[in-house]
C-alpha cells in the first residue's frame, strides 16, 4: 500500500512486519527516527512479542542483539557513523560467530571532525569485518532490503548491514508501497537458528582457536559470503516474484549495456546520476550507470560483465581513504583486472556536501573527454586548501586544518594578531 | 569437535575437555591415608576410640554399633567410662583447640545403654577345643577370659575371692563405680560361657594347669597385698592396710574407723580411703603425705573431689608414731632434687584409726619352683607375647611390670588372649603395623564447629559425704551425642565431602555408599593440595610423582 | 550466660557435605548428581581460585533453576581455559562474545528469553574483575538501571590475569602486579584508587547485591540460591584468590580466601534495593599481616626494606571495614556455630549455619 512516508518510518514499519523479537536502540543522528518508529509499534503493541531494549551505547547496542540472536531470538538494531566504529568489536564478533543479525545503518561521515551528514565513510570503514552490505538507492529499496535481509543473514547465518544514506534517504518524505505484514509473512519463514543457547541442549558459542584452525575458519566465513553471492540475487528474484517490484540483487545497470564510459556508484547518489546520464545520452553521448547493491560480498562477476565492454569507468565515490585515494574504485578494479580501460576514481558527497546533476554533468564531461586525473574531487575548492597547504608549509602553530579553513572561508573570526 | 550444523570450531560440544587428561601436569599427587588418632595410640586397652565414636555420632542405631565396636577390644565399657584414668583424653588433639573430647563419658554412656537394652554379644568363632585357665577374676582376667572365649577356646576361671571383679570390686568405692553395673558387666562376660570358681585359690599354677588339663595359662592374680610400712605403735591403736580396708567395704558390716582418720599416702588408693572413710562417718579424713601435691601420684581429679567433700591434706608429713590416739607427725623439707628430708619438726594430730595407702604387692607364691619364671621388684617379667619365662603360663594385670590400672590390666587380658590363641595354634601373633600419628598439626581445625566439653552432672558436695551414691553422673543422650560429635575423627575419613567439594579440577570421585570415601581421579588431579589443605582431618597426604 | 540446649552436629555447615546432616542440609557440591556446570580437563593453573568459585556459582545456579540456566562469559581466563578449540569444559548452554560486552549480551540473552515467553530459563553473566570494572563496566551499568533479569558474576582475582597479572580498578593498594611492581620504593599499587563494585551496584538500588568468598561454600550456595529467587538484575562479587598471580601456593586458596573474610580486609556481605541487610561475621579475627603474607605479592611489605607503616593503613582499612559493616560477633565471643536445624543464612550469619 502506497504511503507518503519519512524514509526512516517505512524501515521502522517494514522491520516491524519482519517480527523482529528483539530490537536494540541506541541513538544517534540520523537513526533517530528508526528506532523512535520501532518503539512506538512496541508500545502500541503492532509489533509483539518484541523486547525493545534501550541500551547504553552501540557497543551495548549490538552485544544484546549478540546474545538475543545466540539464544534463538530474531534481533535488530540501526546505527551510524561513530556508533558504527564504536561496536567495531562487536561486528567482528557478530560475523565471526555466525548470528544473522540484521543493522540499518544509516550512512553518516566519521569525525574528527564530527560530521552529521551524509557520506559512506562509516560502511566503507566496516566492509571486512565479514557482514554482508547491502545498499539501497530509494527509500522504497531501503524498506524492501530489510525483508530480504532476514532472510539472506538466517538462511547463511551471517549478518547483514542494510545502508542508506543518511538524512537523503532517512529523512526525506516519500512514496513508498510499505510491504504489508501478511507479503512479509508470506517471504520470511520464521527464524530457525543454526546454533542455539538451550539447556535441553547446551553447547559452548564461542571458543579460542589457534593457529591449527583460524585459517579453515576464516576461509569458511569467506565461503559464506561467496555462497551469498548467489542468494542475493535468488532472494531479490523471489522478492519481485511475491512483491512485484525490483529490489536488491548485487549491481543494476543503467544504460550501461554498450555504453562507452559507466559510472559506478553506491546508494542514493545514483538518483542524480541516473537524471545526468538521461540528459547525456539525449546529446549522443555513450554513458551509462552502474549500481553496485551488495558492496560485500563484492560482485566481482558481474562488475566485471559490466564493465568489461567500457573504454572507461567513472567511480563516484561517497569516502576517501587516506593516504590512498578510492574504495570502491580498488574493489571494482579487482573485478577489472587484465582488462584496459580508463579508470577514474571521484570523491564526491563527503561529510554531507550536495552532489548537484550540474556538477556531475562537468564530471562526465570531462570524463568522457578524458580530462580527467584520476583521482578527482567534485566541487573542491582548491584556493583554500592551497592556502593552507602553504601556511602548513611554513611550519610553526598553524592549528588545526579544519579551523584554518573555515577561518579562510570567513565563517569563523579570524584570530586577532 | 562440533557437527551436525554446528559453526566449525566456535562451537564445541559440552564436557569435549574431558578428553584433555590434565592429570599428566602434577608431580605430586592426593593419596588417601589412616593415621593413628592419638586416642587410639593412648589407650591401654587398645580401643579403636576414634571408630567407635564415628558411630556413636550418628545416633540412634549407631549407638549399638559403637558398643559392638568398643567391646571388640574392651568388653566393660560402663566400668572404663567410670573409672579409667582417660590418657586418650590426655592425648586427645581437640585439648589443643578447646578442651578433650570427653572419650570417657561417651563410653560410659554406651555401656550403660547395653546394659540398659540388654545388648548382647554373639560368639562366631568355631570352637577351638583348647582350653584355657585363667587365675583371677579381677579385670585383666576376666578381659582375657572374654577375648579367649570370642576366639573360640574354651575358658575356666579359679578366683580365690568370693566374687569376681578383682580391684573393680574390692579397690574401687562405690562411689565411682555401682556395684549394679560391675555386677552388669562381669555377668556379660560369664554368660559367654566362661566356667568360673570362686573360692578357688590356686597354690601352684603349674600344678593347676596339669590337673585341669589345660593347654594354656594366663595369671593374673593382681596385687592385692598392701605395702606396710613399720609404724611404731600402741597396741591398742587401730592400723589397717588401705587394701583390706577397700575389700572389707564390700562385706556384711562397714568397718569402724570412728571420728579422726588418718591416711598416709599420695596415691588414688589414699583418696579413695579418705573420702571412703568420710562416708563412713569420719569427721576429720586427713591424708599425710610426705610430699607437696603437685608430686603426688593421684590423679588430679581425685585430689579435687577429696577436697570438695573435706578430706584435708597434711604435706611434706611423715608419720613416725601412733600412741593414745594422736599421731606423731615429723615435717619433711624436699632438698634439691625434690627428695623430702627430715626436718626434725615434729607435730601431733589425733586420730582414731591410721590406714597406710602405701602401694600394693602382689601375691606370687603359685609360681614358686616354676621353671623359667623371673621375678624382679616383685613381678613377674613376660615377654612382649605376655608370656612368661614358661612356656604356656602367661600372665598381666598388676603382677607384671607397668602401670596399675584398671584399663592397663584389660589392655594385658586382650594383648594376652591374642597372644594365646596364636600360641596354641603354633603360631606367633603378629599385631598389625601401626600407622602415623595424626598428630594436631595435621589437621584443619577451621572446620569443626566451635563446641565446649559436655559437663557431666556431679552429686553435690552435702550429699556426697553422707552416702555412697555415684558421685559423678552420666551424660543423657543428647549430651552424649554432643559430646560424641566432638571428636576431630584425627587422621580418618569421616565423609564431610570437603575434599571432593574443593578440587577445581572436579578430580575427586565421590564413591557414594555410606563409608566408601572417595578416589582421586588421576586422569585430571593436577596436585594442587587443596584437598590435603581442607581435609579437616589430615586423612589425605600429597605423595610425590616418579618422575 | 543462660544455659543453652544446642544440637552439635561435629563439622556443621563448615564442611562441603556432612554425613551428619540430611542430603538436603548439605551443599550442592557435596551431591553427587550436582552439575559440574565445569567439568574436568580445563586449563586453570593449580588451584586456580576462579575455577573453583565458577563450578560453585553455576551449580548453585543450576540446582536452583533446575537446569535451566544460560551463561555468557567475559573474556579472561575462565573463558580461555575453559573453552581452548576443541574442548570445552562447560555442562550448560554457554557463550563467550567481547571481554566488555558480558553483560549486555546477557541482557541480550534474558530479552530472547523473554520475548519468546520462556522467562522459566534464567540468565547469568560473569566475567573477572577487569571485565567488569572497567572495560565491562558501561554495560553493566547499563544492565542494572534497566532492570534486565540477569545475575551478573564478578570472579574478583584482583587483577588481570589472563595477559600476565596487570593492574585492574579492582586491584587492591600495595599489591604488586606487572605494571605496579615496588621499584625504587614504590609501594605496589596505589592506595585511594580502586571500585568499590558492590557499592556502585547497590547505588543501582537492584534487588540483590552480595559478596562472598570460595572459603565458605555455604555462604555462596546460600546467596546464589537467594539471587535466583528473585528477579531482576542481581551481582554477586566473589572474592577468588589467584595462586599464580598473586605468588601464592595452589594448595592455599581456599586458606587465602578464609584469611581476607577474618581479617575484615573483605567484608561479606548481602543488600537488598540499595540497603545492606546481612553480613557474615567474622569468626576469629586475624591481623592483616597473617593474610598478606602468603602472597608473594605482598612479598615487598615484609622484611629487611619491608613497609610496616603500608601494613599499617592496610590494618585501617581492614579496621573500617569492621566498623562499617559491623562485622565482629555482637555477643563478644565467637560464639558457637550450631544451632537446631540447619537455616542456611540468618541475620546473625556466623558462616556456619
Amino acid at each position: 500500500m502506497f504511503r507518503q512516508i519519512e524514509g526512516s518510518a517505512a524501515v521502522a514499519e517494514t522491520v516491524a512486519r519482519c517480527r523482529p523479537e528483539v530490537v536494540c536502540a541506541y541513538p544517534i543522528s540520523p537513526q533517530t527516527h528508526i528506532v523512535e518508529g520501532l518503539s512506538d509499534l512496541v508500545r502500541a503493541g503492532r509489533l509483539e512479542p518484541c523486547e525493545y531494549v534501550t541500551v547504553e551505547s552501540e557497543f551495548a547496542a549490538l552485544s544484546v542483539c549478540i546474545g538475543a540472536s545466540a539464544a534463538g531470538a530474531r534481533a535488530y538494531t540501526a546505527t551510524a557513523s561513530q556508533g558504527l566504529l564504536y561496536m567495531a568489536e562487536a561486528l567482528y564478533n557478530a560475523s565471526g560467530l555466525g548470528l544473522p543479525i540484521v543493522m540499518t545503518v544509516a550512512n553518516r561521515a566519521i569525525g574528527a571532525p564530527i560530521n552529521i551528514w551524509n557520506d559512506h565513510s562509516d560502511t566503507m570503514s566496516q566492509r571486512d569485518c565479514g557482514w554482508i552490505q547491502l545498499y539501497a538507492e530509494t527509500n522504497q529499496e531501503a524498506a524492501d532490503l530489510h525483508v530480504q535481509a532476514f532472510r539472506i543473514a538466517e538462511r547463511l547465518s551471517l549478518p547483514v548491514m542494510v545502508c542508506m544514506d543518511g538524512f537523503i534517504l532517512t529523512h526525506a518524505y516519500e512514496r513508498i508501497d510499505v510491504p504489508t505484514k501478511a507479503q512479509v509473512d508470506a517471504f520470511l519463514p520464521s527464524f530457525e537458528p543454526r546454533q542455539v543457547l538451550d539447556p535441553a541442549d547446551p553447547v559452548t558459542i564461542g571458543a579460542m582457536v589457534g593457529p591449527e584452525a583460524f585459517t579453515e575458519v576464516r576461509y569458511l566465513a569467506h565461503a559464506k559470503q561467496l555462497q551469498a553471492l548467489d542468494l542475493i540475487p535468488q532472494v531479490a528474484a523471489e522478492f519481485a516474484d511475491a512483491f512485484g517490484r525490483s529490489s536488491g540483487g548485487l549491481v543494476r545497470g543503467y544504460k550501461a549495456e554498450n555504453a562507452e564510459t559507466v559510472v559506478v556508484a553506491l546508494g542514493s547518489v545514483l538518483g542524480t546520476i541516473e537524471d545526468t546520464v538521461d540528459e547525456l545520452r539525449e546529446e549522443g553521448v555513450s554513458i551509462g550507470a552502474l549500481a553496485i547493491k551488495s558492496f560485500r560480498p563484492f560482485p566481482l562477476e558481474e562488475v566485471r560483465a559490466a564493465l568489461g565492454a567500457a573504454k572507461r569507468v567513472v567511480v563516484l565515490e561517497k569516502a576517501l581513504a587516506v593516504g590512498i585515494g578510492g574504495i570502491v574504485s580498488a574493489n571494482v578494479r579487482m573485478a577489472l583486472s587484465g582488462i584496459q580501460l580508463h579508470g577514474y576514481t571521484a570523491i564526491a558527497g563527503l561529510g554531507g556536501r550536495p552532489i548537484t546533476k550540474k556538477s556531475l554533468r562537468a564530471l562526465f564531461t570531462d570524463a568522457v573527454a578524458d580530462r580527467l586525473p584520476p583521482l578527482s574531487f567534485l566541487d573542491m575548492d582548491w584556493k583554500r586548501v592551497e592556502a593552507e597547504l602553504q601556511r602548513m608549509g611554513e611550519g610553526g602553530r598553524s592549528g588545526p586544518h579544519a579551523e584554518n579553513v573555515l577561518r579562510e572561508a570567513g565563517i569563523v573570526a579570524a584570530r586577532s594578531h | 569437535m562440533s557437527g551436525n550444523g554446528k559453526p566449525y570450531a566456535i562451537t564445541l560440544d559440552v564436557g569435549s575437555s574431558l578428553a584433555n587428561h590434565t592429570g599428566s601436569w602434577r608431580t605430586e599427587r592426593a593419596v588417601y591415608v589412616d593415621r593413628l588418632p592419638p586416642c587410639n595410640d593412648a589407650c591401654p586397652a587398645g580401643e579403636n576410640i576414634q571408630a567407635w565414636l564415628y558411630e556413636a555420632e550418628e545416633g540412634d542405631g549407631g549407638y549399638e554399633r559403637a558398643w559392638r565396636k568398643l567391646v571388640e577390644d574392651n568388653p566393660f565399657p560402663a566400668i572404663m567410662g567410670r573409672v579409667c584414668y582417660h590418657p586418650c583424653e590426655s592425648a586427645c588433639n581437640r585439648a589443643q583447640l578447646d578442651e578433650a573430647v570427653g572419650i570417657h563419658s561417651v563410653e560410659r554412656f554406651l555401656g550403660d545403654e547395653a546394659i540398659e537394652r540388654g545388648w548382647r554379644i554373639e560368639l562366631e568363632a568355631e570352637p577351638s577345643g583348647k582350653r584355657v585357665l585363667v587365675v583371677g577374676a579381677g579385670p585383666s582376667g576376666l578381659s582375657a577370659a572374654y577375648h579367649l572365649t570370642r576366639l573360640g577356646h574354651s575358658v575356666t576361671i579359679y578366683e580365690a575371692g568370693a566374687m569376681a571383679g578383682g580391684m573393680m570390686r574390692f579397690g574401687i568405692p562405690q562411689y565411682r563405680l555401682p556395684r549394679d553395673v560391675l555386677d552388669a558387666e562381669v555377668r556379660r562376660i560369664l554368660d559367654l560361657g566362661i566356667d568360673l570358681e570362686l573360692e578357688h585359690k590356686v597354690e601352684s599354677a603349674e600344678e593347676a594347669m596339669r590337673e585341669g588339663g589345660f593347654d594354656a595359662v594366663f595369671l593374673a592374680v593382681g596385687a592385692h597385698i598392701g605395702r606396710r610400712a613399720y609404724v611404731p605403735a600402741g597396741e591398742a591403736e587401730r592400723i589397717l592396710d588401705a587394701v583390706s580396708l577397700l575389700e572389707s567395704m564390700e562385706g556384711a558390716e562397714p568397718p569402724r574407723l570412728g571420728r579422726r582418720v588418718a591416711v598416709y599416702g599420695g596415691g588414688d588408693t589414699a583418696m579413695d580411703v579418705a573420702r571412703t572413710a568420710r562416708r563412713l562417718g569420719a569427721t576429720d579424713a586427713v591424708v599425710v603425705y610426705r610430699r607437696t601435691r603437685d608430686r603426688m601420684p593421684a590423679h588430679e581429679f581425685e585430689v579435687e573431689e577429696a577436697a570438695q567433700e573435706g578430706v584435708m591434706m597434711k604435706w611434706l608429713s611423715t608419720v613416725k608414731r601412733f600412741e593414745g590416739g594422736k599421731l606423731l607427725l615429723e615435717r619433711m623439707e624436699l632438698d634439691e632434687t625434690g627428695f623430702p628430708q627430715p626436718t626434725g619438726e615434729v607435730e601431733e594430730l589425733e586420730a582414731d584409726s591410721l590406714v597406710l595407702a602405701l602401694g600394693q604387692e602382689a601375691d606370687l607364691a603359685l609360681l614358686e619352683g616354676v621353671s623359667g619364671i623371673e621375678v624382679a621388684d616383685g613381678v613377674v617379667q613376660v615377654g612382649p607375647n605376655m608370656m612368661t619365662g614358661h612356656a604356656g603360663i602367661f600372665a598381666g594385670g598388676d603382677m607384671v611390670p607397668a602401670e596399675r590400672t584398671v584399663t592397663v590390666g584389660v589392655g594385658h587380658g586382650k594383648k594376652a588372649a591374642r597372644n594365646i590363641d596364636a600360641w596354641l595354634r603354633g603360631e606367633a601373633y603378629e599385631p598389625a603395623a601401626k600407622h602415623r600419628l595424626a598428630d594436631f598439626d595435621s589437621l584443619n581445625t577451621w572446620y569443626y564447629a566451635d563446641a565446649p566439653r559436655a559437663e557431666q552432672p556431679r552429686l553435690e558436695v552435702a550429699r556426697r559425704a553422707s552416702s555412697f551414691e555415684e558421685v559423678v553422673g552420666g551424660l543423657d543422650e543428647d549430651n552424649a551425642l554432643y559430646e560424641a560429635r566432638r571428636c576431630l575423627s584425627c587422621g580418618n575419613c569421616f565423609s564431610c565431602d570437603n575434599c571432593y567439594g574443593v578440587c577445581p579440577d572436579n578430580a575427586v570421585i565421590k564413591l557414594g555408599a555410606p563409608g566408601e570415601r572417595y578416589e582421586i581421579d588421576l586422569d585430571y588431579c593436577k596436585g594442587c593440595g587443596l584437598c590435603v589443605a581442607e581435609c579437616p582431618c589430615g586423612a589425605i597426604e600429597m605423595v610425590p610423582e616418579e618422575v | 550466660m543462660a544455659e543453652q540446649r544446642v544440637k552439635l552436629y561435629q563439622a556443621g555447615t563448615f564442611v562441603v557435605g556432612n554425613r551428619l546432616l540430611e542430603p538436603d542440609e548439605r551443599t550442592v557440591q557435596a551431591r553427587m548428581d550436582r552439575s559440574n556446570s565445569l567439568t574436568s580437563g580445563h586449563r586453570a593453573c593449580q588451584g586456580c581460585g576462579e575455577a573453583l568459585g565458577a563450578r560453585y556459582a553455576l551449580d548453585a545456579a543450576m540446582r536452583a533453576t533446575d537446569g535451566k540456566l544460560i551463561a555468557a562469559n567475559a573474556t579472561g581466563c575462565l573463558e580461555v581455559f575453559s573453552t581452548p578449540f576443541p574442548e570445552s569444559s562447560w555442562q550448560l548452554p554457554w557463550i563467550h562474545s567481547l571481554f566488555g560486552n558480558a553483560p549486555a549480551v546477557a541482557s541480550g540473552v534474558a530479552a530472547a528469553l523473554r520475548a519468546k515467553g520462556r522467562e522459566d530459563i534464567r540468565v547469568i553473566g560473569q566475567g573477572g574483575d577487569g571485565g567488569t570494572v572497567d572495560i565491562g563496566f558501561g554495560c553493566l551499568s547499563g544492565m542494572f538501571e534497566r532492570g534486565d533479569d540477569v545475575l551478573f558474576v564478578c570472579y574478583d582475582n584482583e587483577a588481570y590475569m589472563n595477559t600476565g597479572v596487570q593492574r585492574s580498578g579492582a586491584t587492591p593498594p600495595a599489591a604488586r602486579t606487572a605494571n605496579t611492581k615496588p621499584i625504587d620504593g614504590h609501594p605496589g599499587n596505589a592506595f585511594g584508587q580502586g571500585k568499590d563494585m558492590p557499592r556502585i551496584a547497590m547505588a543501582h538500588r537492584i534487588p540483590y547485591v552480595a559478596t562472598a568468598t570460595v572459603a565458605d561454600l555455604r555462604d555462596l550456595e546460600c546467596k546464589v540460591e537467594r539471587a535466583m529467587e528473585l528477579r531482576g538484575p542481581r551481582y554477586l562479587h566473589l572474592f577468588v584468590p589467584c595462586p599464580l598471580g598473586w605468588g601464592a601456593q595452589a594448595c592455599d586458596t581456599i586458606k587465602i580466601a578464609r584469611l581476607v573474610r577474618e581479617t575484615g580486609l573483605f567484608p561479606v556481605f548481602e543488600a537488598e534495593d540499595g540497603e545492606v541487610t546481612t553480613v557474615a561475621k567474622i569468626r576469629r579475627q586475624v591481623p592483616v599481616e597473617e593474610y598478606l603474607r602468603p602472597q608473594r605479592r605482598y612479598a615487598h611489605l615484609f622484611g629487611e626494606h619491608g613497609h610496616p607503616e603500608i601494613v599499617a593503613r592496610l590494618q585501617a582499612m581492614a579496621d573500617e571495614n569492621i566498623r562499617r559493616y559491623d562485622l565482629l560477633p555482637n555477643d563478644g565471643c565467637n560464639a558457637l556455630a550450631t544451632h537446631e536445624g540447619v537455616k542456611t543464612l540468618h541475620p546473625a550469619g556466623d558462616g556456619a549455619l
